[in-house]
This record gives C-alpha cells, structure tokens and sequence, in this order.
C-alpha cells in the first residue's frame, strides 16, 4: 500500500486515491487535422517509464482534488507531489541549469520520510 | 395560513419516514456496552452541501451566516449548534439539528440559498444523503482503530476536528466531536454495513478482557 501525500489533507492511504494516469499529455491544438495515427497516439499511447514517472492522482474520498506526483516506478518512492498545471520539477530543473536564467522556482513540496516507501 | 398547514402535513409526513438505520436500532441498543462503548444513531440532521470559494463575496456572505467557513483540512467551525466541516478548499458540509430544517419549522436550508442569491457557488439540501452514527466511549478509539488507517490518537486527532476518509472500507466522516464521542457520516446506503460493522468491531469489549 502506498502512503499518498495529498497536497490538501497529508499523508493517507492509497485506497483513497483514484489513479489518473500519465501527467503533461497535452490535448492536441488542432485535433481535427491529426492523422489517425496521431489521434490514436494521443488516446491511448503512454510512457512505460522505468525510473521517475510523473503521474496524476485525486483524492477521490478526501478532499476531491487533482494533483501531479513524481514517482518511481521500480522503487514507488514518492519523489514529489506538485500542483495541476505545474511542469515536471526534475525537468524544470534540469532546464533551468542549462538556462541558468530561473526566474520563479517552482514550489515543489517534497513528500514527507511518511509518505515515502522503499 | 396555507404555509401552516403545509408545515403541519410535513411534520406528519416525518412521523412516518425512517432513518436509513433505523432497522439497527434494537441492535445498537444491545451491542452497546453502556461506559465501555456505545453506538446510537442520530436520524435526520439537517446537511447542507456548500460549494463555495470562501474568499468570493457569495462565500463570505455565507460565511458570515455560519460563524466562517473552515480553511484547512480537518476544520469545522461552529456557532450555535450549527457546524460547517471542510470537505474541499472549495466545499464545506453544514450539519444543523434535525429541527432546524424547514420542513420541521426551522430556516434552513433557505436563508443559506437566499444568502446565497444568484452569487457563484451552490447551495445543496443534502439531508437526506447521510446518516449520523455516534460511537462514543473509552474505548470508542480502539473500535475505530480496526478500520480506520487515520491516526486517531488525541495527540494527533484532537477533539474538534472532521476528516473525510475510509472507515471499515467505505467512504465517511468522521467528525471527533469530544474527547471520546465520534460522529460518523456515511451515506445512507451504507448505513446498515457500517452499522453493522461497527457493531461487530464493538462486540469484543463487551465481555472482560483475558489476561
């Protein structure tokens, strides 16, 4: 059982959360002029990530709101928990070294030694 | 005139309604162990769902009817013997006596929706959606503790506090309202299962512990 940091109510069981797949799938611009094949791409084709995977959760019997996680697939340590709308805080800050020109830092909120499980 | 008779039908029409656990209520009564833990049901309060951004107009309007509306997980705020509990950062629970319905009499949940006015936000009557159970009790914890993964010790759960969460598998809230009495929210179609749920959770307190 995983130990789920909700950004609203803390850390609880994952049996109270509703998996809400892979996050950052953005919905195409111009969905009318996809090939099918793009279409399908968009719909059902996902990253299996091995490793840090960014992933969205609700607290479906709490408070009923969406928030992002990075979480690792192989250790399903929970690296970061992250609003919805927010960029992936490992990219963001891989980017932001090699722009060197981070203007506001993302507020991650690392998730607690409780809501971690090795 | 007319409105007294149609409050007159209406109380006379409540005398035949039943509470989703009503049928436990002989059940309750034995599996209760009177100053150990005890379980009753407390039939139709008055519940209000608010959907609200409570630092807009229309949520301090409504905040201001019920004494400010909780703004983080686990609040409630009471004035009088109403009390709103935090369910999300933009909805709140307002549970009220069963006599402060309008159908028994009382004003609710019309000033809410006239308070309300066209703002944006929602005003729902959810009376009829949950029931309340009350376990109360010294060992009212340990009874909790079996299906409950919150952690429910008083140095963490302090009296005052709702939580919405799984209780015996099932969604609830749960609503520490003393230091050993709980209310426990679930919906009425779930009333007899956590009933009886707890019932079974409540049994081994009922004969002395073995040593």
């Amino acid at each position: 059982m995983l130990l789920i940091s909700c950004p609203n109510c803390g850390p609880r069981d994952e049996t109270e959360f509703h998996y809400g797949g892979q996050a950052h799938v953005p919905y195409p611009e111009n969905p009318a002029e996809l090939t099918d094949r793009e279409w399908a791409e968009y719909l059902f084709y996902r990253d299996n990530t091995k490793g840090a995977f960014a992933e969205r959760w609700q607290h479906s019997t709490g408070c009923r709101q969406w928030f992002n996680t990075l979480r690792d697939t192989v250790t399903y340590d929970i690296q970061a928990v992250y609003p919805m709308g927010q960029p992936r805080p490992d990219r963001e800050n891989a980017a932001k070294e090699t722009a060197a020109a981070g203007t506001t830092a993302p507020t991650v909120i690392p998730a607690s030694p409780e809501g971690t499980l090795k | 005139m007319a409105d007294t008779a149609a409050l007159e039908n209406s109380k006379k029409i409540q005398t035949l309604r039943k509470s989703p656990a009503a049928l436990l209520a002989a059940a309750f009564e034995a599996g209760s162990v009177t100053g150990v833990v005890e379980l009753r049901e407390v039939p139709f309060l008055t519940m209000a769902g608010l959907r609200i951004n409570p630092a807009g107009d229309a949520g301090q309007r409504l905040g201001a009817l019920t004494g400010g509306l909780p703004a983080a997980s686990g609040e409630v705020r009471s004035s009088g013997d109403t009390a709103v509990l935090w369910l999300g950062p933009a909805e709140f629970l307002l549970v009220a006596p069963a006599e402060s319905h309008e159908s028994l009499g009382g004003e609710l949940p019309r000033t809410l929706t006239e308070s309300l006015g066209d703002g944006e936000g929602q005003v729902v009557d959810l009376s009829a959606n949950r029931t309340t159970l009350e376990l109360s009790g010294p060992r009212a914890r340990a009874v909790l503790e079996k299906g409950c993964a919150l952690d429910l010790h008083p140095r963490v759960l302090k009296a005052g506090t709702a939580l919405s969460t799984e209780i015996g598998g099932i969604p609830a809230i749960l609503w520490k309202t003393g230091e050993e009495t709980y209310r426990i929210f679930p919906r009425a179609s779930f009333a007899e299962f956590l009933g009886r749920w707890l019932l079974d959770a409540m049994r081994e307190f009922a004969t002395p512990e073995v040593p």
